[in-house]
């Protein structure tokens, strides 16, 4: 019987996190932006058939990049475990914080223990008072961000070109072009189209709207 | 997997389809209710009179506010008339409590199915699966414990409102013109027979489902009109291509006074 070769677990995690990174990092980007009456989702994805961005609950929405059928996995378990929630409660009892807690710990417990990690990161973003904004890595990593946000391959070019360009109060159009302009500049070409959605506080009890290519316009 | 505060993520689901009632029995939510063998039928609130009516841009639904238990007046105020989703909804007469958890559980599949497979069921679809869910209950009905409800809605594929009446097993039909369920249900669909007719208004349709409404309840015990000292008005969704929506009280006064008064 042969033995295994002993591999050092730094080594191990370090070849994972380098494997995912490197799956992630092909994927577009996807930006979140605090406008007045909400946020707004935007990414950039040249398929019209294929989403990244969908609507989990009533003031909850998730993004992901990376590998589709990875985040598409996350996401239907998200919707699952909202909407099982708020049955077997209330409505009011769905929040985007226990969602974020579950996915850190699915992707940690992913990353840990299966031999090929999760490609992927992923966004909740919920509106309320205040808004939260929250991004998990694929090794279960759990941040908590504020007003402006991005993920995928140029997050942090992203990142950066969206705070610069943020302002208290702006408008939604003024964050669709806010979020478009920030692509340019932190990809240095023209984005292949467009998927935007927002959760807008003004749309009764279901916040999520999709953005027809109009309002991106 | 066991239910709990702090649910699973739900990854190792077999075979996790778009269905949040499939989900729900899988993981063990809906065991079948076990009853003792001498068990006797308890009695419980039943939920009385509600209509549908097409017109010419969709269709209205209405229901009457009263709950029933024997010979007693169980809630005064009680909703039978619920939105399904944007555009269609769902009407119930039977055993209130089960009544409105199914109202509940289909409210909840629909959005469900919406959000997984990101676009909405059709209207057909829709019915069929309240069917299920109807027949899901038959054990409970043998217990005399029933539930019968209403589906409408306007069908975005054929441009138009459809109506849908079940019956306790599940049966599904779909009505051309008007249907009602319920104790009162009879004597609504007679003076619907009468006063329906090809190509009504909204306002005209409300007027003539307010008016079946009070004319049930001038026979039928269970069925509660118009109570106008309390304000205790009728419950009525319009339902068109824009999409659902139900009519404030003063929308409805209108109708109920008028029809009240026609009695007199």
């Amino acid at each position: 019987m042969s033995l295994p070769f002993y591999v050092p677990p730094e080594q191990q995690v370090r070849d994972k996190a380098e494997f995912a990174r490197k799956g992630i990092a092909r994927g577009r980007s996807i930006a979140v932006i605090e406008y007045v009456d909400g946020l707004l989702l935007l990414a950039e994805n040249p398929s019209t058939a294929l989403k990244k961005i969908s609507e989990v609950y009533d003031r909850i929405a998730f993004a992901g990049v990376g590998r589709y059928n990875e985040f598409e996995t996350l996401r239907k378990a998200g919707i699952r475990q909202a909407d099982l929630m708020g049955y077997l409660y209330s409505r009011d009892d769905v929040n985007a914080q226990a969602l974020a807690t579950t996915f850190s710990e699915a992707l940690g417990a992913i990353f840990s223990r299966e031999l090929k990690p999760y490609e992927v990161e992923v966004l909740i973003a919920e509106v309320g008072e205040p808004n939260r904004i929250y991004r998990i890595s694929y090794d279960g990593t759990l941040n908590d961000e504020r007003r402006v946000t991005a993920i995928g391959g140029k997050s942090e070019a992203l990142t950066e070109a969206l705070r610069q360009g943020w302002s208290e109060g702006m408008t939604l159009e003024a964050a669709v072009a806010l979020g478009k302009s920030a692509f340019r500049t932190s990809e240095g070409r023209d984005p292949e189209g467009w998927e935007a959605a927002v959760l807008d506080r003004k749309n009764g009890r279901r916040t999520f709207r999709r953005l027809t290519a109009d309002q991106l316009a | 997997m066991s239910p709990g505060p702090r649910l699973p993520l739900l990854f190792d689901i077999p075979a996790p389809g778009s269905s949040f009632t499939d989900l729900l029995s899988t993981l063990g939510y809906t065991r079948p209710l076990e009853f003792p063998t001498d068990a006797r039928s308890v009695t419980a609130p039943v939920g009385t009179t509600v209509l549908a009516l097409r017109y010419k841009d969709g269709v209205v639904m209405a229901g009457d506010r009263q709950a029933t238990e024997g010979n007693l007046v169980a809630h005064r105020e009680i909703r039978k008339v619920y939105p399904a989703d944007s555009h269609s909804g769902v009407a119930i007469a039977g055993t209130a409590g089960l009544a409105i958890e199914m109202v509940r559980l289909f409210q909840v599949e629909l959005e469900h199915y919406e959000k997984i497979e990101g676009s909405r069921l059709s209207l057909e679809g829709k019915a069929t699966f309240l069917a299920r869910l109807v027949r899901n209950q038959l054990p409970m009905a043998f217990q005399g414990l029933v539930v019968v409800p209403l589906f409408a809605g306007f069908d975005e594929l054929m441009g138009r409102g459809r109506l849908y009446t079940y019956d306790v097993v599940g049966g599904r039909y779909e009505e051309n013109d008007f249907g009602s369920t319920g104790s009162g249900a009879s004597l609504a669909k007679s003076y619907l027979r009468t006063a329906f007719s090809d190509g009504l208004t909204a306002d005209q349709a409300v007027n003539v489902a307010v008016g079946a409404l009070v004319s049930a309840a001038q026979e039928d015990t269970a069925t509660g009109g118009p109570d106008l000292r309390r304000g205790i008005l009728p419950i009525v969704m319009v339902i068109d291509k824009e999409g659902l929506r139900e009519l404030p009280d003063e929308a409805i006064r209108p109708a109920a006074e008028a029809a009240v008064e026609q009695i007199r």
